[in-house]
């Protein structure tokens, strides 16, 4: 499972960095990897809710970003399903990850901590077809043993 | 730009062989030799020598040793791209998120600076 966490000390309270993350104004404010305007967004916040995001990349090609809330706590927490299509083509193609919002209060603003996981890419579709699947789950049982875990003191 | 055309075979196993310290300190060590044998190898650590050959055995099915038998010794190797594929992912959506996340953080301290204004101004003297 792939996962990306980036950090951010923000000089803003929190519920000013809930609103940026869950009002279609705010997020149409940031969102996209260029300093490009979002093309529009469209945002349901409310668990269960879905969100939509379009918008270009310097190369001139429209993308859009869908999901659906998956939690909402107010001002501290947030978590999106992500899909993602290009050229305003649906390549869902099973390739759903979820994204997370963590928003921690400190003197005069907002601790926030992103959270992009991958959870079921298409390499993972089709090596679970090919029957890796159960060499990933033997994978997992590895280091879930605690006998083994006493052993990786190493790391320096 | 997240190319999400491109097919990343193996880059789970990737990523969960990596979570373990002791797989990553055995990768730290094959960094820095052209190669080392398995006694050698489990030589710095303090776990006894089937389980860094379980170990060896997990980074070997990710793709991320190669391991030849050199008479009665075994001589392991660092192989680097099925970790370039994972760091690649990485970057990837590092470089679609983080700029984002820059222009969030400038978006909610310009609202924070509007809302202080604002209540300096409604402020009674």
């Amino acid at each position: 499972m792939n996962t990306l966490t980036l950090v951010r000390r923000i000089k803003a309270r929190p519920s000013i960095v809930f609103d940026a993350l869950t009002t279609a104004e705010g997020i149409a404010a940031w969102w996209g990897p260029d300093d490009l305007p979002v093309v529009g967004a469209e945002v349901d916040a409310r668990v269960g809710g879905a969100y939509r995001v379009r918008f270009r990349s310097l190369d001139g090609r429209e993308h859009e970003a869908n999901g659906v809330f998956l939690e909402l706590v107010a001002p501290r927490r947030i978590v999106m399903s992500y899909r993602y299509s290009l050229g305003g083509e649906d390549e869902e193609r099973g390739r759903t990850s979820r994204i997370e919002f963590e928003l921690a209060p400190f003197a005069g603003g907002t601790d926030l901590t992103f959270t992009h996981v991958d959870l079921a890419n298409e390499a993972s579709v089709r090596s679970h077809a090919r029957g890796w699947g159960g060499a990933l789950d033997k994978l997992v049982e590895h280091w879930a043993d605690p006998g083994d875990a006493a052993h990786t003191n190493t790391e320096n | 730009m997240v190319n999400y055309s491109q097919p990343q075979p193996d880059l789970d196993r990737v990523f969960a062989t990596l979570a373990d310290p002791t797989r990553r300190a055995i990768l730290a060590q094959l960094a820095q030799v052209e190669s080392l044998s398995v006694s050698a190898l489990a030589e710095p650590f303090a776990i006894k020598l089937p389980a860094v050959m379980k170990h060896l055995d997990v980074l070997g099915a990710a793709g991320l040793i190669t391991r030849n038998k050199r008479g009665r010794t075994v001589d392991v190797r660092l192989s680097a791209r099925p970790l370039r594929g994972a760091s690649e992912w990485l970057r990837d959506y590092e470089r679609f998120w983080s700029p984002a996340l820059d222009r969030l953080v400038a978006h909610a301290e310009r609202k924070e600076a509007e809302l202080r204004a604002v209540k300096r101004r409604r402020k009674p003297r």
